[in-house]
């Protein structure tokens, strides 16, 4: 019996204004509780929503971004239920007339086929606040200063197949809303939460199985891991003759499992009805054209334009588009040091394995782009070599100063006068006579031996192209 | 000393200004009387003595250093659904009692600006819901004119205090009526402007889509210079209109000649008391002596009103109250067990039987399944009651009718609990005024058996001008408005 | 439609009121006379008629994404029935 899975994903992502969605109150991160709650976001009587423009512009932004329709007319539903982190006793979000409509997300997958996945619609909505159960022995502390920050929800259709292709379009959403700047995007604090519905059916079939809805899952790896864990769950239930419940669970990262949701089981009955406290919201297209105006290359675009423009692998050109900052950071560097091949290796390897293990953001980087384009200079006009390069590097990485000041104040220049280089050569032939004997009948792998001599006798500044070739005339039989 | 209390707001203006008596020599006169009477009404709920008498001091400085504006060290008394920084805000409920507002309401700042003196919060129905004022948990106000009888709702707090010269006039709200039944059953001047004109922000919301705010006053006059100071676009209020606000004293003294009034079909049919009817159509030949015409008209949709209303307002209603739940302010339990517990209690303890009755009504209308049946077709009643004004409105300028079927009834006759839709239907001919979120005044037009009768008149959105003009004309040359039941109590249709 | 208690039990429930066996007999009959008077609503055809949610025809306005509101935790605690260490606390909630 071959089985697929179905998954469709709801993803939550914080947008980055400075103000909440409907009220004036900062939302800025870790601020002491409830001290960005306001009136308004404390439901007191009387209080009233304002919409948030730039919330407006970059849900639009993100539309756009995706290809989508964009509701000219869009209207805000009241969502009710109790809780104590929902201070109104509703959620104002949006039901049937949602800011954006139908679009679509191209990803790229692990076996480098691309795969086009819908995207249903995204909509507005209010945040809740945060309930803290641990602070107190018979009580749950409620802090309300997120309780009104704007979200965008974004839902993709059920075309997703595997947890390897949820992963990829997790990343892919996550990359593109750092790329329109609308959001920081991390699942560690919350301000991009997935939600995964999860449904298996025999290959084939074309109906829909029963789907289980896993919620507030807070990484990627979580992600692939918990759709995978259900399927399974879904699957041996089936085989045993049971039958999948539509319900809510959660997934334990300890156990990897998914556990039912018990309180939530009891479908909730939202009673939807349009928010009368807002009139709808009408944008026309000049809004729209406005905010498209401000939509940046796009991911897919700069890649495409990597490859042509700096003849780049498809590879590479992915890799580098990914990020806006870290393709910025590329663009600077190649077009300073004019050479696109290094200045990516450099920036992929070098940069990036110094950037993870300080767990830095490019932004953060100890090494500007100007500065690494001026260390590629140094290697492009045989100042010195790639290897020496990578101890320059790393003394520019702990602020020693500049390549320049480095290689000058260490005494790294390369030594390329082949004269000076031959004399050593000469010397250490001699030295070796067993050595040059072993190369000489056959033994090709003893010529690292003398490259490695010749390197510790010019303490690593010797040309290596030079060494290279005047090694093998001078140890040519 | 008398004197005093008899002035609306327009004579107290001229008389302060004249220097006839300071402000706080009649704020301290108003809070004797209320002193000595509002225990027999119960009218206020919260007398702010301290904080008015200061306000008046403070504007009686004003006007010795020559900085005072018009209308400063007037007193006057808020509705108790506004907020009011540091002042009690109970919105009539036991879920309110222990809220003091830390925010004044856009309309309380105006008038806080303009240097009125707030003499205190005026009693209520529970949330604004009701039509006879015996919803409060502070108890039943009483009418003024005969105490067996109720003073309408849900402002009648405020229409009482105003009846019994216990202020000369005061805020209050209208959602179905509000403001204009107890203005009629009071023998006030009551207005409920264009649904955007005031700011609602600071004013307890009830059902989001009808409420206004307005004023309850002895004259026209006095209803132009509060309208005045309260309307205006507020960017805190989404439905908050963006016009600017006429001149209305500017446009009062216009004449009436050629005036259009429609007179609904409906609201002259079965159901009117033949004596209310009277009055009415006496009324109307006065305008017809001002220069006016009258020419019936048809609300074909009229008879839908109340159903429509009574599934909109409770619906919003259900949701409005949903953050009554004891956590972050008001009324709480003692001792729950657990958070559901927290909830249902508080919210069961804290609400009054009418609240319960329309929250309920309303989750049931929004419900899965009934959203459509109840919600959508009630919006599109709606629709239609709008089109039915907009229509009649081709041929008329302003609409007239009565206000209520009848003059104020007794006190605990309609019992709610068996047949609340008795005390529904009260409001049959003010309701469709809200749905299609119209200006309507009310305005006295005699006495049946000593008691007042209202006279309501429409007008098209945004002319609120027109209709103070119209009611002022006709107060000119009449003078049902100047009656009240006195200075002291237990007498009625003293002048 | 009829009414019966269950459906009585559950609006109570989804509005987080708690009633007694008198209150929801009370309820029944109130909220079924209520009905009845609603209903008469569903004898006018209203086909093709669009719903009106406001008295008049407007477009949302939008608000400045400024920060306009202070740290007011102090005063707005302070309302609470229960409050401690900056937060509102209600009885533990188990998820």
């Amino acid at each position: 019996m071959a089985w697929e899975t179905v998954i469709g994903l709801e993803v939550h992502v914080q947008l980055s204004t400075k103000s909440k969605l409907f009220s004036g109150s900062s939302t800025q991160f870790g601020a002491e509780p409830n001290t960005q709650a306001s009136i308004y976001d404390l439901a007191l009587p009387g209080t009233l929503p304002v919409l948030n423009g730039e919330a407006l512009r970059m849900a639009v932004k993100f539309g756009l971004a995706i290809g989508a329709e964009i509701g000219k007319k869009s209207v805000f539903d009241r969502k009710n239920y109790f809780y104590p982190d929902l201070p109104k006793g509703y959620q104002t979000s949006q039901l049937n007339h949602p800011t954006v409509g139908k679009g679509s997300l191209t990803v790229t997958l692990d076996d480098g086929t691309t795969k086009t996945i819908g995207i249903t619609r995204a909509h507005m909505e209010e945040d809740a606040g945060k309930s803290l159960h641990e602070q107190f022995p018979h009580d749950t502390g409620i802090d309300l200063n997120r309780a009104g920050t704007p979200l965008l929800e974004i839902v993709s259709e059920p075309e997703i197949r595997s947890a390897k292709e949820a992963v990829a379009y997790l990343k892919k959403l996550h990359s593109l809303i750092l790329y329109l700047g609308i959001s920081d995007g991390d699942m560690s604090q919350g301000s991009m939460r997935c939600d995964a519905n999860v449904s298996v059916r025999k290959v084939g079939e074309t109906r829909f199985g029963t789907r289980a809805e896993i919620k507030n899952i807070n990484s990627f790896r979580f992600v692939e891991k918990a759709i995978l864990v259900e399927a399974q769950r879904q699957i041996d239930l089936i085989e045993d003759g049971g039958k999948v419940v539509q319900e809510t669970r959660l997934y334990d990262a300890d156990k990897n499992e998914t556990r039912s949701m018990r309180s939530k089981e009891v479908a909730n009955d939202y009673r939807y009805f349009p928010e009368p406290d807002l009139l709808p919201v009408v944008i026309d297209d000049a809004f729209i054209e406005a905010v498209r105006a401000t939509l940046p290359e796009l991911p897919d675009v700069k890649a495409a334009r990597f490859q042509q423009q700096y003849g780049l692998s498809e590879y590479d050109a992915n890799v580098l588009a990914a990020h806006r900052d870290t393709a910025d950071f590329y663009e600077t560097v190649a077009n300073d040091c004019s050479d696109a091949k290094l200045a990516a290796n450099w920036v992929m390897v070098d940069l990036q394995a110094v950037l993870n293990k300080s767990e830095l953001d490019i932004a953060q980087s100890p090494v500007s782009a100007a500065a690494l384009a001026g260390l590629i200079k140094r290697i492009k006009d045989s100042t010195i070599s790639s290897k020496i390069a990578k101890t320059v590097f790393e003394a520019m990485v702990n602020s020693e100063g500049s390549a320049d000041q480095i290689i000058d104040s260490k005494g790294l220049k390369q030594v390329s006068d082949s004269g000076a280089i031959e004399k050593m050569i000469d010397a250490i032939i001699a030295a070796n006579p067993k050595q040059v004997e072993q190369y000489r009948s056959g033994q090709e792998k003893v010529f690292t031996f003398f490259v490695g001599q010749v390197m510790k006798e010019s303490k690593g500044k010797a040309n290596p192209a030079q060494v290279n070739e005047i090694l093998q005339r001078k140890l040519k039989v | 000393m008398a004197d005093m209390l008899q002035q609306g707001i327009a004579e107290l203006a001229k008389s302060l200004a004249r220097k006839d008596f300071s402000s706080a020599e009649v704020t301290r006169a108003y809070l004797d009387r209320i002193h000595a009477h509002n225990g027999d009404l119960n009218a206020y709920v919260t007398v702010t003595g301290d904080l008015a008498l200061a306000q008046a001091q403070a504007a009686d400085r004003a006007r010795a250093a020559g900085t005072a504006c018009t209308w400063a060290g007037i007193p006057f008394a808020h509705k108790d659904i506004f907020c009011t920084t540091g002042v009690r805000t109970a919105c009539g409920s036991r879920m309110l009692d222990n809220f003091i507002a830390p925010y004044d309401a856009t309309v309380v700042a105006k008038m806080n600006a303009a240097g009125m003196v707030m003499l205190g919060k005026t009693n209520m129905d529970e949330f604004a819901m009701g039509s006879s004022n015996e919803t409060s948990w502070y108890g039943p106000v009483k009418n003024p004119w005969n105490r067996q009888l109720v003073p309408g709702g849900s402002s009648g707090g405020s229409a009482a205090a105003v009846a019994a010269h216990l202020c000369p006039a005061a805020t209050a709200t209208d959602t179905g009526g509000s403001i204009r039944q107890p203005a009629s059953f009071c023998g006030l001047t009551g207005i409920k402007p264009t649904y955007g004109r005031v700011s609602r922000w600071g004013m307890i919301a009830f059902a989001s889509s009808l409420d206004q705010a307005g004023v309850l006053t002895r004259s026209a006059e006095d209803a132009a210079i509060l309208m005045q100071m309260m309307s205006g676009f507020d960017p805190k209020d989404s439905t908050s209109v963006d016009l600017p606000v006429p001149d209305y004293l500017a446009s009062l003294e216009q004449p009436l000649k050629g005036l259009r009034i429609g007179l609904p079909k409906q609201h002259f049919a079965q159901g009117l008391n033949p004596q209310v009817e009277k009055l009415i159509r006496n009324a109307l030949a006065e305008f017809e002596k001002l220069g006016a015409t009258l020419k019936e008209v048809s609300l074909d949709n009229s008879h839908l009103s109340v159903s429509a209303y009574y599934v909109i307002a409770p619906a919003e209603a259900s949701a409005n109250l949903s953050r009554y739940d004891g956590v972050r302010y008001g009324y709480r339990c003692d001792k729950p067990a657990d958070l559901e517990d927290l909830y249902k209690r508080s919210r069961a303890e804290g609400f009054g039987a009418e609240v319960k009755r329309r929250i309920m009504v309303g989750t049931y209308a929004l419900s899965a399944g009934f959203y459509d049946a109840y919600y959508i077709k009630a919006q599109k009643i709606r629709r239609l009651i709008k089109d039915d004004f907009d229509r009649a409105f081709n041929d008329v300028d302003v609409i007239m009718g009565p206000t209520s079927p009848h003059t104020a009834f007794a006190l605990g006759s309609k019992n709610k609990d068996q047949d609340p839709v008795a005390m529904y239907l009260e409001d049959i001919y003010t309701i469709a005024v809200n749905l299609a979120g119209l200006p309507g005044l009310s305005i006295p037009a005699g006495l049946v058996n000593g008691l007042p009768v209202g006279l309501q008149i429409v007008g098209r959105d945004w002319s609120e001008g027109q209709l103070l003009n119209i009611a002022h004309k006709f107060q000119q040359a009449t003078d049902w408005h100047t009656r009240t039941p006195g200075v002291g109590p237990g007498v009625s249709g003293e002048k | 439609m009829t009414l019966a208690l269950k459906d009585i039990d559950n609006i109570a429930h989804l509005a987080r009121l708690q009633l007694g066996d008198a209150e929801k007999q009370e309820a029944l009959n109130s909220i079924t006379s209520i009905l009845r008077m609603i209903d008469q609503m569903q004898a006018l055809n209203t086909t093709g008629v669009e719903p009106l949610s406001h008295g008049f025809d407007a477009a949302q306005r939008l608000r400045d994404d400024v920060v306009t509101e202070t740290d007011r935790r102090d005063t707005l605690l302070k309302l609470a029935p229960n409050a401690a260490d900056g937060l509102f606390l209600v009885p533990k909630v188990l998820e």
